[in-house]
């Protein structure tokens, strides 16, 4: 079973406490973007064998919205961080690069 | 090949079994073919197999990762149904399952399909309107399916609570011609069929890179050496994404596990398949006497084919209610498969942006029903380009906004 640290109450929650909420980091588009990019937006969605980053909110507990780096294959979680930010923090990117030389998730390396 | 026939088993029996041979060969890969499908599970074999029936098209290699029929083709809940609600989902499900019928004469291996009955239960009045209305979708589309009550409910599965307090059965959509196949056999004979033909099934050899020249398909590197083709067929369900990326194209697909349990073996009960959306549970009995149960899919993306222990406990409880005698077995075995899932919950057979290359991917949590159908369409597609069972299935519908909506239709139970 999926356990995750929620970053804003510092609680080790497993999964039936949390709400998994998809890709994250997705760039939003609004009246005036092409066809392209609101398809990229809405649908085209990163499906890696490996690292992914991914949106969960910790809906039975403080209900709040935050970012995990979790590895699809093994269930290995790096690391769990807030959701006011438009890329992994440093930290979280070394990490990964320790466990997981040359990854590579959209334009995050 | 040498038939299978009752003459063949009288022959055999007088002389020990020594003479059946194996089902098909396992050649190492050729230079080059027209055509080359990577995944030989039922989509991917089925694919092949009418590629040489319809098309003549013989010079083909099917390539396989693990083993023959060991991803989601040898792990679902073998059952077979084609009421849905929209028109493209009914045209090619119902040819799926009109091709199912006569499978096992066009195959010459017995693949056990067992026409026995699908119900899908309504529990919730959301749930009554929702299949009333495919109802009568289905009578206009020209697939026999009918909506019953709750007594005709409990006739043809007595072993049902009907009067639940949380979940009453309040009626059900009924196909009687829908029922469940041996899956195993699916693969084996399409594989079998492939390999008299003269293809070749390439297992244990894994597909590393797509090679393109000037936006054109020329063949694929692999664990075995680089095989070259003229087209190319990604047929791999979950691990649609990661062949598209290898091509260069990115997929409007999500991979996620989707898991089903067998418990002990047990007396005939139940000679129908229920499926059960609103406890999110779909449930037969197998000819060892085993209840096969389907559950849900874990909500994030994942490629470990195993599963989670809070989704198992979440099914055989809301089962439960409806099935009391559930209550008192065992469960023997536990299994997760990777779906790949869109986001209308329908599939996509579809050219890419690469020319020559084809993928047929997204059957997400429902796809063992639709093999012959999807195998028809796909070759169709292949050979000449076009096929008016794949018109909507487009992967460039998502852009254009012409959904196939069936998440209303089919919930998770696919």
């Amino acid at each position: 079973m999926l356990i995750l640290e929620c970053p804003y109450c510092g609680v080790h929650a497993e999964e039936t406490e949390l709400s998994p909420g998809g890709e994250a980091h997705l760039k939003r588009f609004g009246p005036g973007s092409s066809e392209d990019e609101f398809e990229g937006y809405l649908f085209v969605r990163e499906n890696p064998k490996g690292v992914h980053f991914e949106r969960w909110r910790h809906a039975y507990g403080c209900g709040k919205w935050f970012h995990a780096a979790r590895c699809t294959t093994t269930l290995e979680v790096f690391g769990t961080y807030p959701a006011q930010t438009t890329e992994p923090p440093k930290d979280i990117k070394d990490k990964i690069s320790a466990k997981r030389p040359g990854w590579r998730w959209r334009d995050f390396a | 090949m040498r038939r299978f026939s009752a003459f063949a088993i009288a022959r055999e029996a007088v002389r020990h079994h020594m003479g059946w041979e194996r089902h098909w060969r396992s050649p190492a890969p050729k230079k080059k073919y027209d055509v080359i499908i990577v995944g030989a599970g039922g989509h991917g074999l089925a694919t092949a197999w009418h590629l040489g029936k319809h098309y003549g098209i013989t010079n083909v290699a099917v390539i396989e990762k693990g083993w023959l029929g060991g991803g989601n083709t040898g792990r679902n809940t073998t059952i077979i149904r084609s009421n849905y609600l929209q028109d493209p989902s009914a045209a090619i499900y119902e040819k799926s399952r009109s091709l199912y019928e006569t499978m096992s004469q066009d195959l010459n291996y017995n693949v056990m399909f067992s026409p026995r009955g699908v119900i899908m239960l309504a529990q919730t009045h959301h749930e009554v309107r929702g299949y009333q209305r495919t109802a009568h979708a289905n009578a206009l589309q020209g697939v026999k399916t009918e909506w019953i009550g709750p007594q005709r409910v409990k006739e043809l599965c007595p072993i049902m609570n009907i009067e639940g307090p949380r979940y009453p059965v309040l009626g059900g959509l009924w196909q009687a011609r829908g029922g469940t196949a041996r899956h195993d056999a699916v693969a084996w004979g399409y594989a079998r069929a492939c390999s008299d033909m003269g293809m070749d099934i390439i297992q244990q050899c894994e597909v590393t890179g797509v090679r393109t020249e000037a936006g054109r398909v020329v063949g694929v590197d692999t664990t075995k050496g680089p095989i070259d083709c003229d087209k190319l067929g990604m047929v791999v369900a979950g691990h649609a994404s990661h062949l598209a990326d290898m091509a260069g194209f990115r997929l409007p697909i999500e991979s996620v596990a989707l898991q089903a349990l067998v418990s002990e073996p047990i007396k005939p009960c139940m000679d129908i398949v229920v499926m059960a959306n609103t406890v999110h549970g779909y449930l037969s009995q197998s000819d060892k006497g085993e209840m096969v149960i389907g559950g849900g899919t874990d909500g994030f993306n994942n490629y470990t084919q195993r599963g989670s222990f809070h989704h198992i406990e979440e099914t055989v409880r809301a089962l439960n209610e409806t099935f009391p005698i559930l209550s008192r077995l065992k469960m023997l075995r536990q299994w997760g498969g990777i779906v790949d899932v869109t986001g209308d919950r329908s599939p996509i057979l579809s050219k890419t942006p690469v020319e020559g290359v084809f993928v047929n991917c997204g059957w997400g949590t429902g796809g063992f029903k639709a093999i012959p159908g999807s195998g028809f369409a796909m070759a169709e597609l292949m050979a000449k380009g076009q096929s008016p069972l794949t018109d909507e299935f487009s992967m460039f519908r998502f852009r254009e906004g012409k959904f196939i909506d069936e998440s209303v239709a089919a919930g998770v139970a696919h």
